[in-house]
């Protein structure tokens, strides 16, 4: 098989953005979270987003979120083929504002969780999650 | 880690916590040929509290040889830092004269001819002994046992365990935590602690369902010693179910949990401890992290990476002290508590050489029963080794290149691989090889040895997930193993790159071709996670090795070339 200089360069490229991509938020999560905050800016803590480091099962991920007085908090996978997990909406008697689930993660990849704080502004967690093949420990 | 001199000025400054290590002494004596069981043990007490700690036994009951590693690479902050230090440089670093017992013990250079001139070292009998005279000086001395003590030999593998569950109850630990004992399968583990006459202790030790920690193991034990309370917390190896069979104990989950850690410590103040000591089987580096993320905790006893430190280190106010492996070495740390805090400590970690360290009859005795249905199969000689062998160490050891080339030969394979594993005695030139010491460095309750086809992509793959295992920057990303040894392959590693970038090179020794993506290869290996692995098992592979081989010889390797480090 021969490759043409096009066909190489696009090759260059697809192996080029493989290699960013655990590291950024891909296009469907960026859509998700806009649709979600409308544009607003995000700030950095706030949310408390608990996920292991390496799943034990990248199948069955325990993660839980937790933001004081929010009303909404969206949970985003963001490497998965479709990103959304899950958006935990408080109602104003809501006793926690906490919320645990189990998702499936596709490969290594970054979880995000966005809250809408009680004053309107945007809070943000994020965490990496390792999807390994196992192997031998110590 | 900060050195010597920053270490007692750090101790210093952060109020009135000041150290001290003894190991400097015995060292230069021993050095003049005067080495005695009375200059070893010698430890002036101190404080009101001591901790005796081993760690990483596998199972080795009996004296052995073990070769601490030569390459031992940090990457991102750890780069440098002990444990990622060895030969010379850590020499220089603790001030330790090229061949003296001291260098023997904590460092590889010379292994053999020093090895020939102080012995043997461990053996759980010679351990008896110096947890002995420790409590002869301080009767409630807390031992600590922080795992990985139920695997790793013919005797424990026969036994499922017992063996070793039986030695150590004679010494009457006060604490343990686990790692390599679940691969005893969940039921064998609980049947065994229901009757086990100390704590069995894991804060991370989960209900898999539930994601709730499990009733079968307590957090921790509260202790009254020397009028202190203390407070014993337990972590399990957080990466069970990953670098072990998960199918084996799938009831269970673990993992780092620093959250829950902090909960735990805040809980076990509440109670009124005084002292806070974590009996952990995190691995150096993640004890590291944990003790800057977790408030509270005073003293880490760190297994399952097998360093051994002849000083503690501090991070904020938490010392970590490191214990060896095999039976090497046992801690003593005397604690000062007043007014609730942990004041000062002094700390000498205790080289077991098994020539010096008298057996202590009582345990030789349970030791010798555990062993009498066996030693007849164990210690049939399958033949004899020219050369050193020993595995610890990033990359492939001669054991594992000798165990690669017993998969290579009897598995007609283009590719062997072997666990990164950091357990197995090591073997002198000249030596018999017997049936117990392939056991030593090969026995587990899953040895298959699998034959199977991969793409060079996907050997790619598991090259650069098992590297980063190794050399990810963020030790709470690592599992504390080492590298995956190779047989039939040469490869590059750069360990500063990410995941994805490291591994460059693969080529394919027998025919000098590079490895390529889209062709299939035949791989053969053992230790595999998967359920229903088929094959036959790696001890009996490389015993039919080794039958044919005679006297095995095995040269240098180069197959591995290491840059960025």
């Amino acid at each position: 098989m021969e490759f043409s200089r096009r066909d190489t360069l696009a090759l260059g490229l697809g192996a080029a953005v493989l290699t960013v991509l655990p590291f950024r938020v891909n296009a469907a999560a960026e859509d998700a979270i806009a649709a979600f905050t409308g544009g607003a800016d995000i700030a950095e803590g706030g949310v408390t987003l608990t996920a292991p480091e390496i799943a034990e099962n990248g199948n069955t991920v325990p993660v839980a979120v937790e933001a004081e007085g929010a009303s909404a908090i969206l949970l985003l996978a963001t490497g998965n083929p479709t990103p959304g997990v899950a958006t935990f909406n408080f109602g104003e008697l809501a006793g926690a504002h906490a919320a645990s689930t189990r998702i499936r993660l596709a490969g290594t990849q970054d979880v995000v969780a966005i809250a809408k704080l009680a004053d309107g502004s945007f809070a943000k967690a994020s965490s990496t999650v390792k999807v390994t093949i196992g192997g031998c420990g110590g | 880690m900060i050195s010597r001199r920053d270490f007692l000025q750090v101790s210093m400054a952060a109020s009135a916590l000041y150290g001290a290590s003894g190991f400097g002494n015995w060292a230069r004596l021993a050095a003049q040929q005067k080495l005695t069981q009375d200059q070893l043990l010698q430890f002036d007490t101190f404080g009101n509290v001591s901790l005796i700690h081993i760690t990483d036994i596998h199972a080795q009951l009996k004296p052995i040889y073990f070769r601490e590693p030569e390459i031992n690479l940090g990457v991102g902050g750890a780069k440098g830092q002990v444990p990622h230090v060895t030969g010379a440089d850590f020499r220089k670093m603790y001030g330790i004269n090229d061949g003296s017992p001291t260098a023997y013990a904590l460092t590889y250079n010379d292994f053999t001819s020093l090895a020939q001139a102080y012995g043997k070292v461990g053996g759980l009998d010679r351990v008896a002994t110096v947890i002995n005279s420790i409590r002869a000086e301080r009767p409630d001395a807390l031992l600590l046992d922080g795992g990985d003590t139920w695997h790793g030999s013919y005797t424990c593998y026969h036994t499922e365990g017992q063996d070793m569950v039986n030695v150590m109850n004679a010494l009457k630990p006060d604490a343990m935590t686990f790692h390599w004992e679940f691969t005893l399968g969940g039921d064998r583990v609980r049947e065994i602690v229901q009757d086990l006459p100390f704590a069995a202790l894991g804060a991370n030790i989960y209900d898999a369902e539930w994601d709730e920690p499990a009733e079968d193991f307590a957090p921790y034990k509260m202790f009254e010693r020397g009028g202190v309370k203390i407070a014993v917390i337990g972590q399990a190896f957080p990466y069970m179910p990953i670098a072990n069979p998960r199918w084996m104990f799938p009831e269970y989950s673990f993992g780092i949990r620093d959250e829950r850690m902090q909960e735990v410590v805040d809980e076990v103040k509440a109670e009124g401890a005084e002292l806070v000591v974590l009996l952990s089987h995190n691995g150096f580096d993640v004890d590291k992290k944990m003790a800057s993320r977790v408030k509270g905790i005073d003293v880490i006893l760190s297994g399952h990476t097998h360093d051994a430190l002849p000083e503690p280190i501090l991070v904020g106010e938490t010392i970590i002290i490191a214990s060896g492996s095999n039976g090497k070495f046992v801690s003593r740390v005397d604690l000062d508590v007043r007014d609730g805090r942990m004041m000062g400590f002094r700390h000498k970690l205790i080289p077991i050489f098994s020539d010096v360290i008298e057996p202590d009859k009582a345990v030789t005795a349970v030791i010798d029963e555990q062993r009498a249905p066996h030693e007849t199969a164990m210690s049939e000689v399958i033949g004899k080794t020219d050369s050193l062998l020993y595995r610890r160490g990033n990359f492939n050891g001669t054991w594992d290149d000798l165990i690669c080339d017993a998969l290579l030969s009897e598995r007609d394979a283009d590719i062997a691989m072997s666990p990164g594993v950091r357990w197995g005695p090591s073997i002198l030139p000249g030596q018999d090889i017997t049936r117990e010491d392939i056991w030593n460095v090969t026995s587990m309750t899953y040895g298959q040895a699998y034959r199977t086809e991969m793409t060079g992509e996907f050997i790619g793959v598991i090259m650069e997930d098992v590297a980063d295992n190794l050399f990810n920057t963020d030790p709470y990303y690592q599992q504390g193993g080492d590298m995956v040894r190779i047989g039939g392959m040469g490869y590059k590693i750069d360990v500063s790159k990410p995941q994805g970038e490291r591994i460059s090179e693969m080529t394919l020794l027998k025919t000098g071709e590079r490895i390529d993506p889209a062709k299939t290869y035949q791989v053969a290996g053992w230790a595999s996670v998967n359920e229903g692995t088929e094959g036959p098992q790696i001890w009996d592979v490389v015993e039919a090795h080794i039958k044919k081989m005679g006297t095995v010889t095995v040269n240098p390797h180069d197959n591995v070339k290491v840059v960025g480090a």
